[in-house]
């Protein structure tokens, strides 16, 4: 058995080091560290909850939205205001907005530089990706650039910068939109569907969107160019989805909130794979391998305190478990939940792994591409945008949204005017867990069990493409 | 002579960072910035978030800066360096090392051209070194509005300048880069910076220079609540009338900035901005807001904001507490009395 050190992890979002235990070439035993620590539940204590909108997005500079838009449906829960429902439209363009530039930002720009590199020189799809993909090089990014900035210029009009905006208020949003403004942000998201339907999949979105299972998924591959189609034969080719197989279980706490429902539902995906309501008084965190002292493990109740020579710890994540399980988030898992049949289709055949989540990745930025469009049309320009806040009595509460890489729970605590606690589970401290006090490996530790790394030790870009495909956001994991 | 002889060699590293400035930054250049950096013949060395080098690739990368094999012209840190726990940087290892950010900055600072410090973390200390600072979170060569930090106010780069401190949480793109791009034409002297470093192309203005609010800031017309169109400095907090940036006068993602998007400049290129309370509400003493202008007398303010309030035009005093225009600009008549 040998083991083996692989950091800097790069092209994620923030700070991550995985060691592998390897025998005869295969993966026997994995751990997963998040290398960095700031502290923000500590720095949130005994502040104006309201300070929470400044602080939590600062958690993250690629998901700041996710992290407003959760801190001030907590906020919107201790204060029983209902946000105005302009608001929660101009929330949601801005909320997508966000997660499809991250989803772009990943594809383009974190996971496929890894299909250009020499480890696939002998591949006869090589020459065409490293052109296309190859890291900063590549024509890809001068495409994907330019049209990611383009589509945060949603933010400009809605939230006045991108990232870390105070603009999502328990209320609503601070910026009332007028007709030319609408038509500008109506501007931004057709160029967006233009994108996506000139250079990601070379298709309509409508097209893209009725494919229902994998067969027609194969026979519309044959037929297209993109880079949605580049991927799908690259992935065949390196059998990606054998590769980085979940447990399974997967949930979403439901995304894009409206006046009528959630465009995408929550729920769990379950151990007899088939969509359960979500027991969200299950969740707990364990921190018998974080470098955490004790505390409750429940969320509401417990406190964040740092413990940094704690024997058997070896991460600054703690240990999420939804009854005692680890559980998956994603767009894989939103897309599950929400029962859309191509990926319920992909699922069902083979899993969770390295193909089906980028899959579901560029599906479901087809869908909010589209979802963008219908909630600025709705936006009933003479209507507010956002509705007063109100003083917050003392208790407990929690503000639950889907980032881009899945479920993101803020648990706060008031008491007399000031956050007595806070504390945060993001996605990325769900998929990259640490062990438990079962020893039980969160999700990407057992996802890379098993894994044949052969002579290559910790060159494997096998380990690059499995860890890459939950599009890791470290800084959000132990914030 | 190679490649990276005739370039200018940039190393980007992220300490106690959110990666916002980096979100921010790759938004800069016409054809992405990547192509604008080539375009200017600037050579990444490595960065966290975009370089095809990984693990022990990345780690001889900076090993080679280290041992002199590689000229590094710019050294950019974004985050602040976290010292802790008792001053072993433990908080914030550089993964596959074994060693801490704070040290890998300490060794390669004094390599380096110049060093940019990029955003408020990395500059002052930032967000992470809010309240109870449970990391000893500090900037390159300030804690706050102190200079030391964690390269000492005596550092100076191998070309003789202090840390440049690009602030702003996160900083402008256009920031990041016309620092980046002036430095590459060594075209910034000790003179072009402020008082905290800050390039004076930025900070010679305040963000509210050019605030679309300013005429009801004339007349301290002021909005009460959230989404109002009103002044934001008399209830909700603003103080862009003492932080300094070209906020207002260069758009932020296509149009935008804060007061624009109808809520308070936090102060964020300020050193110590995060250690503000209540965001968005303004402090205030005997009714008076005790964040005035720095530079102006306060007496005079009060007399003059008395007298603009008088004077206040109707459409203004009612448009600053309404989300919509509800009275438009129209031809001067005769009955529309102040």
């Amino acid at each position: 058995m040998t083991r083996i050190t692989i950091g800097p992890f790069n092209r994620v979002e923030g700070d991550l080091e995985v060691r592998l235990d390897v025998e005869s070439g295969r993966v026997m035993r994995a751990e997963v560290t998040a290398p960095l620590y700031r502290g923000f539940e500590q720095i949130l204590e005994g502040r104006p909850p309201l300070d929470a909108l400044a602080l939590a997005p600062r958690i993250c500079g690629i998901c700041s939205v996710s992290q407003s838009v959760a801190a001030a449906a907590a906020l919107r829960e201790a204060m029983a205001v209902e946000a105005a429902p302009n608001g929660l439209l101009a929330t949601n363009i801005a909320h997508a907005a966000e997660n499809a530039a991250d989803h772009l930002t990943h594809f383009y720009i974190f996971f496929m530089p890894d299909f250009a590199r020499e480890a696939y020189a002998g591949h006869d799809w090589h020459e065409a990706t490293r052109e296309r993909f190859a890291a900063t090089r590549g024509s890809a990014a001068r495409d994907a650039l330019p049209a990611r900035a383009r589509l945060l210029e949603t933010m400009g009009i809605i939230a006045g910068k991108w990232p870390h905006s105070l603009a999502f208020q328990p209320g609503g949003t601070t910026r009332a939109i007028d007709l030319g403004e609408r038509v500008r942000l109506l501007s931004i998201a057709t160029a967006f569907r233009s994108f996506l339907e000139r250079v990601v999949f070379a298709d309509s979105l409508e097209n893209v969107l009725a494919i229902a299972s994998a067969d027609e998924l194969d026979r519309w591959r044959d037929g297209h160019g993109g880079d949605f189609a580049h991927f799908l034969r690259l992935a065949d080719s390196l059998a990606l989805s054998a590769l980085g197989r979940g447990t399974g279980l997967m949930m979403s706490y439901g995304a894009y909130h409206g006046t009528d429902g959630e465009l995408f539902p929550r729920g769990l995906f379950g151990p007899r794979s088939a969509i359960e309501p979500l027991p969200l008084t299950q969740i707990t965190e364990d921190v018998s391998h974080a470098w955490m002292r004790d505390s409750s493990v429940d969320p509401a109740h417990s406190s964040t305190v740092p413990d940094p020579d704690k024997p058997a710890a070896y991460s600054w994540c703690k240990a999420p478990r939804l009854s005692g399980q680890p559980i998956e988030v994603g767009a894989i898992a939103r897309q599950t939940v929400a029962g859309q049949a191509l990926i319920a289709d992909l699922v069902s055949a083979s899993g969770t792994n390295v193909r089906n989540r980028v899959i579901a990745r560029l599906i479901e930025t087809a869908r909010i591409a589209l979802a963008m469009e219908q909630w600025t049309r709705a936006l009933r320009l003479s209507e507010p945008f956002c509705h007063n806040s109100r003083d917050i009595p003392n208790g407990s509460y929690v503000g639950l949204v889907e980032a881009a890489r899945g479920s993101l729970g803020h648990w706060m605590a008031v008491r007399d005017g000031r956050i007595e606690r806070y504390q945060i589970i993001a996605p990325t401290t769900w998929n990259f867990s640490p062990r438990d006090s079962f020893d039980v490996g969160g999700p990407l530790e057992q996802a890379l069990v098993g894994t044949d790394v052969g002579d290559a030790g910790a060159r494997a870009v096998a380990i690059q493409h499995i860890v890459r495909s939950f599009d890791p956001c470290m800084v959000c994991t132990a914030h | 002579m190679s490649r990276s002889d005739a370039m200018t060699n940039v190393l980007w590293l992220q300490g106690a960072s959110c990666g916002g400035c980096t979100m921010s930054i790759l938004e800069s250049g016409a054809s992405g910035w990547f192509d604008e950096l080539r375009q200017f013949g600037v050579n990444l060395l490595w960065h966290p978030s975009v370089s095809e080098e990984t693990g022990e690739e990345a780690v001889d990368i900076l090993q080679s800066v280290l041992e002199g094999k590689v000229r590094l012209d710019l050294l950019l840190l974004e985050g602040s360096v976290a010292r802790g726990p008792n001053d072993t940087g433990r908080f914030n290892m550089l993964a596959g090392t074994n060693r801490s950010i704070y040290r890998w900055m300490l060794d390669l600072a004094p390599h380096a051209g110049y060093v940019i410090a990029v955003g408020s973390c990395a500059a002052y200390g930032g967000v992470p070194a809010a309240g109870s600072n449970p990391t000893d979170a500090v900037g390159l060569q300030f804690e706050g509005t102190d200079s030391g930090g964690a390269l000492g106010a005596a550092f100076r780069s191998r070309l003789g300048l202090p840390v440049i401190n690009v602030a702003g949480c996160a900083p402008h793109p256009g920031w990041m880069m016309e620092t980046i791009l002036a430095l590459t034409a060594r075209d910034i002297a000790a003179s072009d910076l402020d008082g905290y470093g800050r390039p004076k192309f930025v900070a010679n203005h305040l963000a509210h220079h050019g605030c679309s609010r300013n005429e009801f800031y004339e007349f301290k017309a002021s909005a009460e609540t959230m989404s109002e169109r009103g002044c934001l400095m008399e209830h909700l907090g603003c103080k862009a009338t003492q932080a300094v940036g070209d906020c207002n006068q260069r758009s932020w993602n296509g149009g935008g900035s804060c007061t624009k998007g109808g809520y308070a400049c936090i102060a964020c290129t300020s050193p110590g901005f995060e250690g503000a309370q209540n965001f968005l509400a303004t402090a205030k003493l005997a009714g008076i807001p005790v964040g005035l202008p720095t530079d102006m007398p306060k007496a005079w303010f009060v007399a003059l904001a008395a007298l603009s309030k008088s004077a206040t035009p109707r459409r203004v005093r009612l448009n600053a507490t309404a989300d919509h225009v509800v009275v438009p600009p129209g031809r001067a008549t005769t009955k529309t009395k102040p």
